[in-house]
This record gives C-alpha cells, structure tokens and sequence, in this order.
C-alpha cells in the first residue's frame, strides 16, 4: 500500500489514469473539503457583499466583521428541529435532498484543477458534467412533489421547468467551445476537460477571445444560462421569498434545508468551473505562450503569495481601524489571530515561490509544488471572479417574472445560441 | 511481457463507473498488481441494481416511487454501457433519458395526481392473462438462451475508448457511403423530433 | 472468477424486458405503464450495445442513440395523449380507458 502511495508522486496523470483507487480517494476527499470551506467562505462573502452594496455592514458580531457567522450558522441549522410534514411520502421526502447533493457534487470528479489535477480525466467529460448537472432537476422536482404543499409544489415545477428550458441553451455553447477546440492540426477536437484547456494552450488563445465576438457572445450565452441553471438572480423567481415563502424548500427545516443551500452553491461553483475551463483558460496563467520566459514564469508565480499578503494587509488595516474600546479587545485579537494565519500563508507561498523557480532543475520536488499551487491558484482565482458575479448580480438586477424568463430562454438565447454556432463552424471552416 | 500484461487489462478507473461506485463506496482492495478485479463486481453491481430498479417500477403504489425507481435503473444502464465501451451513449442517456424523459414524466404524475390513485388497486382486471403472457415470453427467453449459447462466438473485443466519439460522429454526420451510414436516418430522426414536438404541443393545448 | 461476456449481458436485457412486459401488461395506472415501456425500450438498447461489443463494430451503438430519441419522441406523444385523455375524463385508470369515441 506504501508504494502504491509513493509510487504516484512522480506521474503526471490524473489518478484515474494512473489507475490509482488510493490517490483518487485522497483527492475526492480533498475536494470535498475545500467545495464545504468554499460554500461557507460563500456564504459569509454573500451576506458581506450583498451588505456593502446596499450600504451597510452585514455581520459584524459573531466573529470579527462576521468571519465566523457561517459557522454560527451551521450550528443552528444542525440544532433545529427536523419537521416533516405528516402527509408527506416520508422516503421520498428524505431522498430529495440527498440527490440534489449527489448531482451537484458528482461534477467534480471530473473538474480539472491542473494538467493533472483532476479525480479522472475521462474522455466525454463534459458530456459527463451536462448529464449529471441536469440530474439535480430531478432533486427539485421530486422536493416539491415530497412536500405535499401548494407553494413547494409550484415553485418546483417552475423551478425545474426553467431548469430544463436553460440547459438545452447552455448546452449548445458548450458545443460551440467544443467546436472551437477541433480548429488545430489534426482537425479533431475532444470532449475531455483536460483536452480543451490544452487545446487552449496549443492554439494560443483563449475560447472567449477567439474568433472575437462569437467568443464572447458563446460565453455570455453560457453564463446567463447557468444563472439560471442555478436558480439565482435575477432568475430565482422560484425561490423568492417574498413571491412564494421559498419555494421548493419551504417544508424543509434545519440541517435538510442546510443540505439543499449546499447544492446550490456547489453547483454553482461546479457550472463556474465548466465556464471557467471551456472559456477562460482552465489553469493557465495570463500569457502563457506569448510570455514564456523563465522570468515571467517567476514573476506570475509571485501571484498566490502576494495575494494573500494583500489579505493579510486588509486584515491588519480591518484590526487597526477598530475602535480602541475595552469591548473590542477580543475581536481585535481574533481578526489579529486571522491576519496572522494569512501573512504565514503569504510567507509560505512566497517561499515556495523562490525556492521551486524554474532556473533550478526542473524534476525537483519544489518545483513541481510550485507548479501544482500556481495551477490551481490561477483556476481558484477565475472561479472566485465567478463568484463575484453571482453576487454582484443578486445585489444589482430586480428578477424576472416567470413568463419573461421563459421567453428569454426559448425566444432570445436558444436562438442567439444557434446563431453562435452556425457562425463559429462557418468561420473555423473558412479560417483553416 | 508486464507492459502487454497491462495493456490487455480493463482499467476499472477510466469507467467513470469505477468513480461515481468509489464516490459512495469504499476503497476496492488494493493488491500489487492492476488486476481487474472489480469489473465483475460493477457488472453484478450495477446489473442487480438495474434489475431491483425494474422490479420497483413494476410493483409500487405510489407512480413517483415508480419514476425514483427507473431513474434508478436508467442510471445503472447507463454505466453498463460505459463498462460495454460505450461512452457516448452512456453520457445520451443519462442527458436525454434520466435528466429528460423523467423530469416530462415527473411533470405529469403531479399534473394527474389523483389522491384515490395511490390507494387504489395496483393491477388491473386482466392481471392473470396478463403474467401467463409473460411468463411465456421468459420462458421462450430461457429456451432460446439455454439452446442457442454457443452459436455466437464468445469473444468481447476492447473497442477504442478514446476515439469513440469520432466514430459515431463519423457515422453520424459524414458523407453518403462507406463512412456515414447513417446521415440520412440521422435527418429522419430529427424530422420525427419535430412531429413528435408538434404533435405534443396540439394534443395538450386547451383551444387549437 | 467467470469472465463477464456477452451472453451476461442478454440475460440482463432478457430480465428488465420481462419485467417491463410484465408491467405493461398488468399494472393499473397509464404512466407506469408507459415507464414500463421505457424499461423495455432500455432493455433493447443494452442488448443492441452488447452485440456491437461483440461484433467490433458501432452500428449497435448508433442504433441505441436512435432508440433514446424515438424514445424520448415517444414519451412526448404518449404523455400529451395521456393529459389530453384526463382533461376529458378524470381518469388514469387502464380499466376505466375503454372507449374508442364517446
């Protein structure tokens, strides 16, 4: 078993590949983890930003400025009390969330973090991450039926009925970036995840710039499709609160609803990831062909140590500016404490940094952690801009009603989305 | 001879069967070489999983038991194809079957959702004609398998994975002939598709 | 072990076949008679997969891309009949759905 451990640290392919069952299991769970610390950091990030929009704090008590309000929250969702209606069908009440979960976190075995940072590299995989995210559809539907209420049960059919109608739009831009990847020597292009960033690598550019707009406009198509998919504004009609007391997840209490919150904000970061690899260059650092020099390399491998040194610095400023009262020594030490664990981090990016730069032998130990961290920072960072947007949306734009969402999914972007395609095939034929 | 040795095995981890079955269950027992020990383990697996999803869909009360149960068994024929070396139709049905036809059927057992359905009776008047007919049918099934086991040969060849779906796009979409056989039932099908919408559209709307 | 081969696989398509005939043949209710005719349709298309594995070839392979659009056709048609049919009569019972015109 040792060497089956040791004897994976020098490939470079994914585990599936390798077919290693150890280290596949040891990434699952290392993506598990970071999806559950990612969805909490979510949750706090939301409430912040959403607050400073409106001009005002969000939360501020529970930790300092709110950092451990997300945990405050877990808490108090697993010590409710878990009500389920008494007519309703107890099983099919009880599986609901449960597949919503398994579909939102099943699409990540194939999300690649690195050339070889993936769980498995299979060849359809974004065949794959379509079928299995139009499989929470089905979560919702059967949440709403389980409930047994009229407002859950409207909300699910609207809810699932804009779900469908959005993934036939976001599947044809999938299909237009994937045409794009067969524009290279051989003529033919791959469905795999790793492939298509590759694919990017090779040709020099990135999809969302190629063939400037229809790019662009394939990759508009598919974040507003994915919007929707997920059942964000402004299209969360079905689960707006102030139109149908919460939709499909009314009925739902303490840690079940918890477990419907961390779907949806799986799914979200699993569909931004999708856009993230077929539009924006997967792991790939700005410029990497056209600023190939080793210099450069170190330079962009500066990138994750300074970032959390600009955390740390706003932390610390955060701590300074507190209020010099006796009440407040404990939160100054926690964000203090905070600012620390950032600038160590900071530190120890930084040191890995220098020590694993590219001018020192290249099959090196440090060198091939640098590389690790700085793919997966660069593809982190992309997510995290997608993320910001989810928010920034929710805070700017009023929803659409129901009817006008389904026009704009039938009548403007399903077309728009044809359009793309058809011209993307036609320039590539006529470009090659 | 280790590399050939390699080389002629199932790799259970480029299934993505192998990932969604270690997803929820434990580690398979490692051993020093890359034996495939568990392609008989998925096939039991997932063949048994398929058979009790078609057993519940046969024999519940409740229809949204019934549409659970048969995504239940759409899913593990879906990995049976990707065991079977077919990953653009597994990756087809899981899309157009499991995430598709189901959500339409989900739709309409909650449009026809009478109370007095579930409490009703599960099978109908004829229900004794009905399982002579199929008992006959499996028996006729066993006979054909029990005397014609050995007509076909018993080989299972290791298709190419990787370039799978050129070749049915090739098939699919290429040019009359040798290569693609299939370009004009591909156009036929699409013009069933657009029947099959129109015809659904005027049978459920309220005034034509 | 025995090594899974194609003749594994029939027996599979063989049972969900027979479980779906027996579905369609006795249940009560139109929709799971209509999802039991998926079950068949599916138990076709693993048998046609199966074969193309044997054969070598991928005609098996096309062939069950095309049984899961006209199944999906299928289904549209069948439903929309259905919910056409209820509109009229308030019923889903197969005892109940006797009548040509009425």
């Amino acid at each position: 078993m040792l060497n089956q451990f040791m004897s994976y640290l020098g490939s470079n392919v994914t585990p599936g590949g390798a077919n290693n069952q150890l280290w596949a299991l040891i990434y699952v769970l290392i993506i598990f983890a970071g999806v559950s610390v990612a969805v909490m950091a979510m949750n706090w990030f939301e409430r912040k930003a959403l607050a400073h929009f409106q001009i005002r704090l969000g939360p501020m008590r529970v930790g300092p400025h709110g950092l451990l309000q997300p945990i405050a929250d877990a808490l108090k969702l697993m010590l409710k009390e878990d009500i389920i209606p008494q007519e309703a069908d107890q099983f099919v009440f009880w599986i609901a969330p449960v597949i919503g979960l398994l579909a939102a976190f099943t699409v990540y075995t194939v999300i690649p973090f690195g050339p070889s940072q993936a769980v498995s590299d299979m060849n359809i995989g974004i065949l794959f991450m379509l079928g299995v995210s139009s499989l929470g559809v089905l979560g919702i539907v059967v949440a709403g039926w389980a409930s047994n209420s009229h407002y859950p049960l409207i909300g699910a059919l609207r809810s699932s009925a804009q779900m469908v109608s959005y993934e036939i739009a976001m599947g044809l831009a999938v299909v237009s970036a994937i045409l794009m990847t067969s524009f290279n020597a051989s003529g033919t292009g791959t469905l795999s995840m790793i492939g298509i960033v590759r694919s990017q690598q090779q040709q020099g550019i990135w999809f969302i710039f190629k063939f400037f707009p229809l790019g662009l406009v394939a990759f508009v198509n598919f974040v507003v499709a994915m919007i929707a998919e997920t059942n964000r504004a402004p299209f969360d009609m079905a689960e707006a609160e102030s139109e149908l007391t919460a939709g499909y997840h009314t009925e739902y209490s303490g840690l079940r609803w918890s477990l419907f919150m961390l779907s949806e904000y799986a799914a979200m970061i699993a569909v931004s990831s999708i856009a993230v690899t077929l539009w924006l260059g997967g792991w790939l650092r700005p410029f990497p062909n056209l600023l190939h020099a080793p210099g450069w390399d170190f330079v962009f491998s500066l990138f994750p140590g300074l970032t959390f040194l600009g955390l740390a610095a706003i932390a610390f400023i955060g701590v300074a500016r507190m209020p010099a009262h006796f009440s407040f020594k404990i939160q100054r030490i926690g964000l203090a404490a905070f600012a620390a664990m950032l600038g160590f981090i900071a530190l120890l990016l930084l040191l890995i940094a220098i020590a694993g730069r590219s001018s020192s032998s290249d099959a090196s130990i440090a060198a091939r952690f640098r590389e690790g961290i700085d793919y997966v920072y660069w593809f982190v960072l992309k997510v995290a801009l997608f993320m910001y947007l989810f928010i920034w949306l929710r805070a700017t734009w009023p929803r659409y009603r129901f009817d006008q969402l389904m026009r704009i999914g039938w009548k403007v972007l399903l077309p728009i989305t044809l359009g793309v395609l058809v011209l993307t095939a036609i320039v590539g034929v006529i470009v090659s | 001879m280790i590399p050939l040795f390699i080389w002629a095995l199932d790799s259970p981890l480029q299934h993505p069967a192998g990932i969604a079955a270690f997803l929820i269950s434990v580690v398979a027992p490692v051993n020093g070489e890359m034996a495939p020990v568990a392609t008989p383990f998925f096939f039991y697996l997932l063949s048994g999983l398929a058979v009790a999803g078609g057993f519940f869909v046969v024999t519940r009360h409740n229809p949204v038991h019934c549409a659970l149960a048969l995504i239940v068994t759409l899913i593990a024929v879906a990995h049976l194809y990707l065991m079977l070396y077919a990953p653009f139709v597994a990756g087809v049905q899981i899309i157009v079957y499991a995430g598709g036809i189901m959500v339409l059927f989900l739709f309409v057992i909650m449009l026809v959702n009478i109370e007095r359905a579930s409490k009703d009776r599960r099978f109908n008047r004829i229900w004794p004609v009905g399982l002579a007919a199929a008992c006959a049918l499996m028996g006729l099934f066993v006979s054909a398998f029990v005397k014609g086991r050995g007509l076909f040969p018993d080989r299972m060849i290791k298709l190419p994975e990787a370039s799978n779906t050129q070749e049915i796009a090739t098939a699919l979409y290429g040019e009359a002939g040798r290569m693609g056989q299939y370009t004009f039932a591909f156009e036929i099908a699409s013009l069933l598709l657009l029947v099959a919408i129109l015809g659904a559209v005027i049978m459920t709307k309220k005034r034509i | 072990m025995v090594p899974i081969t194609t003749f594994h696989y029939l027996v599979v398509a063989a049972a969900l076949f027979v479980l779906g005939v027996i579905g369609v043949l006795t249940r009560r209710n139109v929709v799971i008679v209509l999802m039991s005719i998926e079950l068949i349709l599916n138990a076709v298309s693993l048998n046609l997969v199966a074969f193309s594995r044997m054969w070598g070839n991928l005609h098996g392979q096309v062939f069950a891309i095309f049984i899961v659009v006209d199944a999906a056709a299928e289904a549209a048609v069948g439903l929309g009949i259905l919910i056409a049919f209820f509109r009229n009569k308030e019923t889903i019972n197969i005892d109940e759905i006797d009548l040509l015109k009425w």
